[in-house]
């Protein structure tokens, strides 16, 4: 990563300070500010179809603790949450149950593929009569993390990453076209 | 009961079955037909007092099926297994379901898993599958994944 990105998604508060002599002003852009304070509060839905779902409570709780990064007011309704992680296998049956929950959500809305199930249908990929092969067959996802099940650490890092996709305020096309043009100019 | 006394004990009300006691549990084996005078006795004799039906299902051997019901005494803690063999092409059985009410929803499973018709049922139908799933039987050995299907 280069350092202008490790800059920006920094948890500092976007903008620049200009001194004058009787003190500082703060120049910015509201939708920084926006993304910033979205970032720093994604409330996730409490949704969690199987053993996944007992590492993100881990990740919850006070060992890991991740309302250090805004993530602690876990909602039990998707009309209060931002970020839905499916943690857990997603069968036929529970598939228009997730499909409904994501349409429930207000927008800006997310999604965490959580674990093999969730990313690919996992384990259960082959010879199988009840699992859907990946959740992204059903709703759009943001981040997914390999594991299975992913430990605490695994999630809070893809949590972050979804902060600084958010900071960014680009969709993911035109983050990878950035990144593309920043990797031809450092060659 | 011990497992040896509650063997000979039950070797002496019903003569039909016979015994396998290679694993944890004591295995009663017993044909379809004995089912229901033999499931009468375990649950109404007041020295066997099998109350409890905590466990039924089924096993595809492909040769065969058996059926097998886990029953326990919640007064004398003793448990038994009974294990029925059905004809894999017709396979039919008795519910128990009048005798431990718990089965209706096993026998559904069951019927839904496997296929196995239970004679005088309340209520056959599918339990957990969604419609249009009858006569699939995914739990079945020979049942293929119409999306991704690995055969060894």
């Amino acid at each position: 990563m280069t350092d202008k990105f490790q800059s920006e998604s920094s948890l500092a508060f976007p903008g620049e300070v200009h001194q004058t002599p009787s003190g500082g002003v703060l120049v910015s852009k509201l939708d920084d500010v926006i993304n910033w304070a979205r970032s720093n509060s994604l409330w996730p839905l409490v949704f969690g179809t199987s053993c996944c779902a007992i590492e993100m409570m881990s990740a919850a709780s006070a060992k890991y603790d991740w309302s250090r990064f805004g993530f602690e007011v876990a909602r039990a309704t998707p009309r209060q949450a931002d970020v839905i992680i499916i943690a857990g296998t997603i069968v036929n049956k529970m598939a228009p149950v997730l499909k409904r929950l994501y349409d429930q959500m207000g927008d800006p809305k997310y999604v965490i593929a959580m674990g093999a199930c969730a990313t690919s249908g996992g384990p259960f990929f082959y010879n199988t009569y009840s699992v859907v092969k990946g959740a992204d067959h059903v709703i759009p996802v943001d981040v997914y993390v390999a594991g299975c099940p992913p430990r605490p650490e695994a999630l809070i890092n893809a949590l972050m990453l979804l902060q600084q996709k958010i900071k960014k305020g680009l969709t993911r096309e035109q983050i990878r076209e950035e990144s593309k043009i920043e990797y031809q100019k450092a060659v | 009961m011990t497992k040896e006394e509650l063997k000979i004990k039950l070797t002496e009300l019903i003569p039909a079955a016979t015994f396998d006691e290679s694993g944890e549990w004591l295995n009663m084996i017993l044909t379809p037909a004995d089912l229901l005078i033999a499931t009468e006795i375990l649950r109404n004799k007041p020295e066997l007092n099998f109350d409890y039906l905590f466990c039924q299902t089924c096993v595809d051997w492909k040769t065969h099926l058996t059926i097998v019901y886990h029953l326990d005494s919640t007064r004398y803690r003793h448990q038994v297994v009974v294990k029925v063999q059905l004809d894999r092409n017709k396979p039919e059985i008795e519910t128990v379901s009048h005798i431990w009410r718990t089965a209706e929803f096993h026998e559904r499973e069951v019927y839904e898993m496997f296929g196995v018709n239970f004679l005088n049922h309340p209520d056959l139908r599918l339990l957990i599958l969604p419609d249009g799933w009858e006569g699939k039987n995914p739990l079945r050995k020979d049942f293929e994944d119409p999306v991704n299907m690995i055969k060894l």
